[in-house]
């Protein structure tokens, strides 16, 4: 052998691989295989539709318009008036909204995905580097720097644009009205709120102190240090009605977690009954042709409510089996090749 | 730099004179004294492109003039000046990792090409100067200098050759570096000079350096004090190429005539034009397609964007108000790079990472024809050889084949059967034991048994002889000559000892043998031969008339001891007849025809008696010839013509080329899948008619169509009238009266179709070239047979023909194959050449694009090779359009949601890794690995082979079905999505996601869906295929978790920041990506399954074939005897 490759120095190896012979499998869709096999993913989309669309329907939504612009809408008046204008959305319940129920700021129109304003925020900033409070990045132009060349923080589009309506809902129980109390907590990303947004570390002891030498935001009416004054751990950029704002969303029309209702009578859900939803309406979406309306949610293991997913797989899995069947017969007709042959 | 621009000036100047004076041993003549000494360029060899000091910009320079390259350059100069939506790392990375990868490879080959250069260059050498030996590199040698060479050492740069040490002013060089021929030359030094070279005082004249290593004219003035300037005519035999290797000489002193880069081998080390394949061009017209796309898309956007802006409150929100800046520039500025912004976001579609894949797969791919053990040939000992890669998948594409006979469909594997004496015909046979070893059998019809008288015989073996030496040891074709060891030892009984470039001429000298006549060998002047009885005669040998292919003979004159002058000739018949006495004529010419029917190679041998006075004549015009600086050819060749007349015939010789291994059904297989074989010779025709008959090419049945100088002299009128009739005639036949069925795969009994061969001659075949009528007709008619024969080709002609056949209608896809020099330029005319590793040498290997050792090994290379490569790359190329089509259109669809503000779909991290890291590896790997049919069903079933031809997968249609496929996945994706984001509360917590992760939704979606559809299209998986397809899947999931699971100081925005996880813990975003890709993967799982029901399942019906292969084969002969009866059945009938 050996003396037989040496004769050969040249020859090519003889390898599996250098000859293309590799041991290959050799898959082949046929109808033996496909027609179960459609068959199977039939069903199970099926199944999965099935449950989606149970599950779906069983979320009770409510949403209500406020944006006002009807002259019939109890916001109306708010349009053109000044800052911090109050108005009331009146409805019923006919039935417990079960809980824990989640409830949503709505906007349309609204162009959070608009690149230039996309890109208009200063992370290092928002992450605590105080060396960016002095000198924000470029991307926050024309919320860079006020008039007076001060630094804004939170610079830029996103964290001037802040949503600040803000809302109270009460329960009316034998015409008194009971405020139902609302969780802030958990409405932003858990990894928002713990990692990747931070505080600049506290001067004196004071966050105030951390902010000098910068100015609010523009359209800000208190700094961000006084976001929450009640509670130092939802204040400055880790105040959560700031995170969930600052999560850009996907769509123009969008809505964003504002509330939570988890605790005392409530925690179960709401009861059926009249209940009256305070609005102090700040946020003008009118110049735009936006709208902004309310959501109240109960969520599943889905999610929100969403037909569109069950809806798809029960389409997609009878069709998958019409599809079989359709085969099923071709195949009758011109005899399986596998037996034929 | 300086020095090389100044002799580049000299150099120029240098190119107006016809001529180049060179002063041996640098001495100042007599005749010349005011001549100044011209400047040449120095000894050194500069094959390398790049200093340390230009590479980078001469490199860079050179990356960018490619069209694919200067695009993606442009993109990334717009990232960096105008504000984009992506970063210029996006496409800068990849360019930059594209242009340092071609840089490092090139860069490498470059230092490899200098290492080679200063090996050359600081060669020691030794140069005689003022009768001293000075060692001096390689490269310090100028022209002029007396160059001396030592045995077993190269040329270092042309030489003409002065004094040898042997004894006979002879020396053998081999060139097997320059053109592959490993025989031994001889070279002669310039006669008569002194053998003190420090006294001698010449200057040598001649040509300008040219490329042609078998051509050289000058001429050398000697200077002798008191006497008159003696003139010698200096040929390519005196002269010593670069890079030929001195063999069985001790040493030689010559002066350097070419040195550095205008040396023959220089100037021949230049690189053959780039041949581009069918599938490029396709290439290229779907990115015309493609940048029409992108452009088109950018307008819309563009358009739209102020459209929308228009609107009231939409151009400027409040709270997404514009700069100062923005709002000063002028509005059609800012149009205008907004619309490079949409170029720049959505350029992703045009890839820059294909052309590497392209490059990558076309590199490596070659390697599988090299690596196949089933091309390697033991005699040889090689395999096959791979000139380019660019036209692997041009393998499958051939339509036409040219093949040459001699050494492609035969072996080039001389024997000598017959010889004709006389009118009587002589076949050896290797049993008989007659004393002399020949035997008279079936004689002409009317002298059975009879043999020519003995003087005859003997003066037919001598010529035999004495003709054929002259070529072994010298001049004809400089070919030839003893094998070293047995150069001086008269090894004429070592049969094996005779090595000669043209076999023909070893087997006539063995045919000598047979019948008592033995070589024993030459020295310079006088060829010694053995007769019957053993007695040893001496010729001197006068004067040789080299063979050339015009005159298509070969003389010689000698002298014998007696003082006779003898002319001996031999030649084609054709070039022979008309110079003899034509009494002699028909007796032979009738076994010339007979041989030449049977396959036979037949020369006929005629000699001539010289006077004294005659032969003077003859002498003189020769000599006068020979000096000649201009014209020498043409000169030499009247002077040839003169002489070659009024011989007489003596006899005419057979023998016999045998075909080559499985020509046959290498043919056979050929023409099964759909090719047209063509068969370009300078044979004659009966030769090359009865070689194609044996190699099936034209069967029993098939109707021969004759264009021939023969039939058209039949009429006996015009040439032309008769020409245009005949080419009537048979386009009547062959193309109107055929119905039209030729691309379609001919059923078993259909065979009642008549086949037609066509048979044209060179001749003939000029007459028809030269008018453009006949052309189209003629070319009609070749494309309607099932095969053509040209014989008695120029290899100038074999050239036109291919280019004729190249640009004609539909332009087919050429393939040319060869073995000899003779071949080289239809190989290097058609779109793919192949060259056989065959006995007349190297040149046509070397300029061919992939080498073979046989010509069976054909089969394997078109039918499988080229149809799996032709498959593979097609797939790839749709491929990679189709995924940059569903990568990007959501990317455009969603520009309709976010204002038209060219905000990305995707993070910048995707954009820039899906075609480098998540897509790239499984096609690739695809595209080295894929048999969706194995190569054993390919080489049994050669029909199989039509199912791809006329560039079947890069046509039109199958891009539409694949880029409707890519649209309609892009939709899927992005709707899809946009749906499940009516409501972005996804998870169980109620919290809302963003625009980043429905950017990563779509593009998980888009990874699964594109890796899963190759891997669908993947019908040969081995481990390599498996752990790329699952590998690059398990990446593309890992490195989300990592690139979200990190906040990475050097992005100025955290982005991705736990978007990937977050996304991963939502139960819908699972639902919809699952249901998404089944859905987008669902119509192509369709497609194939409803596609089988027509005919019987694909490999199943590859089976059925190969089971009746034989009635599948429309040519077969072999076809069992059942297929026969019914293919006659309809007959009686009719």
């Amino acid at each position: 052998m050996m003396k037989k490759k040496e004769e050969t120095a040249n020859r090519p190896d003889n390898t599996a691989f250098t000859q293309q012979r590799l041991p290959a499998w050799q898959p082949m869709l046929s109808a033996g295989i496909v027609i179960p096999g459609f068959v199977l993913i039939g069903m199970a989309f099926i199944g999965i539709g099935v449950a989606l669309f149970i599950t779906s329907r069983n979320i009770q939504v409510l949403e209500r318009d406020y944006t006002g612009d009807e002259s019939n809408s109890p916001c109306n008046t708010c349009t053109h008036s000044s800052p911090d204008c109050n108005c009331v959305l009146n409805f019923t319940l006919s039935k417990l909204f079960e809980g824990p129920v989640f409830f949503y700021y709505g906007l349309s129109n609204y162009y959070q995905n608009y690149r230039r304003y996309g890109v208009s925020r200063d992370d290092s900033q928002l992450s605590g580097d105080v060396a960016y409070f002095k000198n924000p990045d470029s991307n926050c132009a024309p919320y860079r720097v006020d008039s007076k060349s001060v630094p804004i923080v939170p610079c830029g589009s996103i964290a001037n644009s802040m949503f600040n309506d803000t809302f109270r809902l009460y329960h009316i129980v034998n015409g008194k009205e009971m405020e139902v109390p609302f969780d802030g907590k958990g409405i932003a990303w858990w990894t928002d709120y713990n990692v990747k947004f931070r505080n600049p570390s506290l001067v004196n002891g004071t966050l105030k102190a951390a902010f000098d030498g910068t100015v609010k935001p523009i359209n800000w009416p208190k700094p961000a240090y006084e976001l929450d004054p009640t509670d130092s751990s939802n204040n400055g950029f880790l105040n959560q009605d700031f995170l969930v704002w600052m999560r850009a969303a996907a769509l123009p029309d969008f809505r964003k977690l504002y509330r939570r209702i988890t605790q005392g009578d409530y925690a179960a859900g709401l009861p059926a009954g009249n209940y009256s939803l305070k609005i102090t309406y700040n946020y003008p979406v009118l110049s735009f042709g936006g709208r902004k309306k309310i959501v109240l949610s109960n969520v599943s293991w889905m999610g929100g409510k969403n037909q569109f997913l069950g809806i798809a797989y029960l389409v997609i899995g009878s069709l998958c089996i019409v599809m079989s069947m359709v085969m099923l017969i071709v195949y009758a007709k011109f005899k399986f090749p596998d037996d034929g042959s | 730099m300086l020095r090389r621009r100044l002799n580049r000036l000299f150099a120029g100047d240098e190119k107006r004179v016809d001529s180049r004076t060179i002063h041996v041993g640098h001495q100042t003549c007599p005749a010349t004294d005011a001549f100044i000494q011209p400047k040449f360029c120095d000894n050194r060899i500069v094959s390398s492109k790049y200093t340390v000091w230009n590479f980078l910009p001469k490199n860079l320079f050179e990356q960018f003039r490619r069209i694919a390259n200067f695009y993606f350059l442009i993109i990334f100069l717009v990232q960096v000046i105008v504000d984009t939506p992506t970063s210029p790392v996006t496409s800068g990375l990849p360019l930059f990792f594209v242009i340092t990868v071609t840089a490092i490879k090139q860069g490498y080959e470059d230092w490899l090409r200098h290492k080679a250069d200063n090996e050359v260059n600081k060669y020691p050498v030794i140069v005689l100067e003022e009768g001293q030996c000075t060692h001096k590199e390689s490269e310090k040698i100028k022209v002029g200098d007396i160059v001396e060479v030592v045995e077993d050492e190269t040329f270092p740069c042309d030489l003409i050759l002065l004094r040898s040490s042997r004894d006979d002013d002879t020396c053998f060089v081999t060139t097997a570096s320059l053109d592959g021929e490993s025989n031994h030359k001889t070279h002669y030094t310039v006669p008569d000079i002194e053998k003190d070279l420090e006294s001698l005082n010449a200057t040598i004249e001649c040509e300008q350096p040219q490329p042609d290593l078998y051509k050289f004219v000058g001429r050398m003035h000697i200077y002798r004090d008191g006497q008159e300037t003696v003139v010698r005519s200096l040929g390519p035999e005196n002269l010593l190429l670069k890079g030929a290797t001195l063999k069985n000489t001790k040493k030689i002193q010559g002066v350097a005539v070419y040195t550095g880069m205008e040396t023959k081998m220089a100037l021949n080390y230049q690189g053959k034009s780039q041949k581009r394949s069918a599938v490029e061009k396709s290439i290229n017209a779907f990115l015309i397609v493609y940048l029409c796309l992108l452009v088109s898309k950018a307008l819309v956007c563009t358009t739209l964007k102020y459209v929308w802006q228009s609107h009231p409150g939409q151009d400027e929100p409040w709270y997404n108000q514009k700069t100062q800046k923005e709002r000063d520039t002028i509005q059609y500025l800012k149009m205008f790079t907004d619309f490079l912004s949409f170029m720049v976001l959505f350029n992703f579609i045009i890839p820059v990472s294909m052309y590497v894949t392209v490059e990558m797969q076309k590199f490596l791919g070659s390697f599988f024809i090299s690596w196949d053990k089933d091309f390697f040939d033991p005699e040889i000992q090689e395999g096959a050889l791979v000139n380019t890669s660019d036209l692997n998948e041009e393998l499958g594409q051939v339509e036409y084949v040219f093949t040459d006979k001699t050494g492609t469909l035969t072996q080039n594997n001389m024997e000598f059967r017959e010889c004709c004496i006389d009118g009587f015909q002589y076949t050896y046979q290797e049993c008989q034991s007659e004393v002399d070893g020949y035997s008279v059998t079936d004689g002409p019809i009317s002298k059975l048994q009879q043999k020519a008288g003995r003087e005859k015989e003997d003066l037919f073996l001598r010529a035999l002889c004495l003709c054929h030496t002259v070529q072994v040891k010298e001049v004809w074709q400089r070919y030839g000559g003893w094998d070293q060891l047995d150069g001086d030892a008269y090894g004429a009984a070592e049969q094996s000892s005779f090595i000669a470039s043209s076999p023909d001429e070893v087997a006539l000298v063995k045919g000598a043998m047979k019948y008592g006549f033995t070589f024993l060998g030459s020295d310079c002047k006088s060829m010694k031969i053995m007769n019957r009885d053993k007695d040893i005669e001496e010729y001197e040998l006068l004067h040789v008339l080299n063979f050339d292919p015009v005159r298509r003979r070969m003389s010689v004159i000698v002298k014998s001891k007696s003082g006779e002058m003898l002319l001996f000739c031999k030649g084609a018949d054709l070039s022979i007849f008309p110079r003899v006495n034509q009494e002699e004529v028909d007796r032979i010419r009738m076994h010339v025809e007979r041989n030449a029917t049977d396959g036979y190679r037949t020369l006929c041998v005629a000699y001539k008696q010289l006077s004294v006075e005659e032969y003077e004549r003859v002498d003189a015009g020769l000599r006068e010839a020979r000096l000649a600086l201009q014209d020498r050819e043409e000169k030499l060749m009247v002077v040839y013509n003169q002489v070659e007349n009024g011989m007489t015939l003596i006899g005419a010789t057979a023998v016999e080329d045998r075909l080559q291994e499985q020509a046959a059904e290498t043919m056979e297989a050929l023409q099964g899948a759909g090719m047209k074989v063509w068969v370009l010779t300078g044979d004659k025709m009966e030769t090359a008619k009865s070689t194609c008959y044996a190699c099936r090419l034209f069967q029993r049945g098939t109707e021969l169509l004759e264009l021939t100088v023969r039939t058209l002299e039949v009429g006996g009128r015009q040439r032309e009238e008769r020409l245009y009739e005949l080419l009537l005639e048979y386009h009547r036949k062959a193309v109107q009266d055929t119905p039209p069925v030729k691309t379609v795969v001919t059923r078993s009994w259909s065979s009642t179709v008549q086949e037609y061969g066509f048979i044209v001659d060179g001749a003939t075949l000029s007459l028809v070239l030269n008018t453009s009528r006949y052309k189209s007709l003629f070319l009609q008619i070749c494309q309607n047979c099932t095969s053509v024969l040209c014989c008695r080709m120029a290899p100038l002609q074999k050239a036109q023909i291919v280019k004729m056949v190249k640009c004609s209608k539909g332009s087919p896809i050429t393939l040319s194959v060869g073995d000899g020099a003779n071949d080289v330029s239809m190989i290097l005319e058609a779109h793919v050449g192949i060259g056989i590793k065959g006995k007349e040498g190297r040149q046509a290997v070397r300029n061919s694009d992939y080498a073979i050792p046989k010509l069976k090994h054909l089969k394997k290379l078109l039918l499988a090779h080229g149809h799996l490569y032709y498959v593979r790359i097609a797939h790839l190329v749709q491929y990679f359009f189709y995924k940059n089509l569903c990568f990007i259109l959501p990317q455009f669809l969603y520009q309709f949601f976010c204002g038209y503000s060219q905000q990305p779909l995707y993070d910048a991290a995707y954009l820039t890794m899906y075609n480098i890291c998540f897509t790239s590896m499984p096609i690739l790997a695809y595209s080295l690995l894929e048999q969706h049919i194995c190569m054993e069903l390919l080489l049994d079933n050669a029909t199989l082979y039509r199912e791809i031809a006329k560039n079947a997968m890069l046509r039109w249609g199958p891009f539409l079905y694949w880029t409707m496929l890519g649209v309609f996945q892009g939709l899927l994706f992005f709707f899809g999505t946009y749906y499940l984001f009516s409501n972005p509360a996804l998870q169980d917590t109620g919290q809302v996601f963003g625009n980043w992760t429905f950017g990563t939704i779509v593009f998980t979606v888009l990874v699964f869906t594109v890796t899963l559809k190759l891997a669908m299209d993947t019908r040969h998986w081995t481990w390599i295929n498996h752990f790329v397809v699952w590998g690059s899947l398990v990446f593309y999931v890992f490195f989300s978790f990592f690139w979200g699971g990190v906040i990475w100081p050097f992005l100025p925005q955290q982005r991705m920041y736990f978007v990937f996880s977050s996304m991963l813990s939502s139960v819908s975003a699972w639902l919809v990506i699952v249901m998404l890709i089944v859905l987008s993967l669902l119509p192509d799982v369709l497609l194939v399954v409803l596609r089988t029901p027509r005919g019987p399942h694909p490999r199943q019906k590859k089976l059925s074939y190969s089971s009746a292969g034989g009635s599948q084969s429309p040519r077969s002969s072999a076809s069992p005897l059942l297929m026969r009866t019914f293919s006659d059945e309809p007959n009686p009938v009719l």
